[in-house]
């Protein structure tokens, strides 16, 4: 025990059991998201209310495709990261393995239902 | 034992006795408007999915997505999305350590507000 340092006896012992991973995810996850939101919103918001076959059309082409996948992608990653801070904050206990477990299942299922749907239209 | 009292202590001051401040809305509206931003989201998602199918399922969900209720949704969670988006760049600045004075602070939180509405507007002109 003597020989070991102050540092190796802290580091996993914090409440969080880790370190700035999560703070570095969403930091990543936003600066992705500034770039990618205002191509979504405007390529999405040109196209939504468009009859069926321009929606088709509009997603065959590769920048609203690969917009939206990527938005989709790191967006719900996003989500996932933020709702797991929420719920640590306000949850306890078995509850909040749960609620962080659904979500993250909710999370990546939308994500993949949304990637699929996209690859269908674009090629 | 270290923690004989606990349950039995007296708790430091709560939500209910502070007076509501600029920073401390802007700080919850940017949680709320990330979290509710999974509606939209899952709605994105469904109308896609239906977009792929066929053409019967997509005008269900393009009906639904564009409905009086479905417009209410997205128009909401446009400035959602600002908001979040404003704040988060918000939070970029203050992580590298800039415009944590209260006055900068909270020049900052209007630049959220008046600036989520401004890009609202923006966005509903040009998409319409």
């Amino acid at each position: 025990m003597a020989f070991l340092t102050d540092r190796k006896r802290a580091v996993g012992w914090g409440a969080a059991k880790s370190g700035t991973e999560h703070f570095w995810a969403m930091k990543k996850s936003s600066v992705a998201l500034l770039v990618l939101i205002p191509f979504f919103v405007f390529t999405f918001g040109s196209i939504l209310g468009s009859s069926f076959e321009e929606v088709q059309a509009y997603y065959a082409r590769p920048f609203p495709a690969i917009i939206a996948a990527l938005t989709l992608i790191v967006g719900f990653k996003h989500f996932n990261d933020g709702f797991q801070t929420l719920i640590e904050d306000y949850v306890h206990g078995a509850m909040e393995k749960i609620l962080i477990l659904g979500m993250t299942c909710v999370s990546y299922g939308a994500a993949a239902v949304g990637v699929f749907a996209i690859a269908k239209l674009a090629l | 034992m270290a923690d004989v009292n606990r349950g039995n202590r007296p708790l430091s001051p709560h939500l209910q006795v502070y007076r509501p401040q600029l920073t401390s809305i802007t700080s919850i509206l940017t949680r709320i408007t990330g979290n509710a931003l999974i509606v939209a989201s899952l709605m994105i998602v469904w109308w896609l999915l239906a977009a792929s199918t066929d053409a019967a399922y997509f005008a269900v969900a393009d009906g639904f997505v564009t409905s009086w209720f479905g417009d209410l949704v997205m128009f909401l969670s446009v400035w959602a999305l600002w908001y979040h988006t404003l704040a988060g760049v918000r939070h970029l600045i203050w992580d590298e350590a800039k415009m944590l004075e209260l006055d900068r602070a909270e020049m900052l939180g209007w630049a959220v507000i008046i600036g989520s509405v401004v890009l609202t507007l923006l966005t509903v002109i040009i998409v319409w």
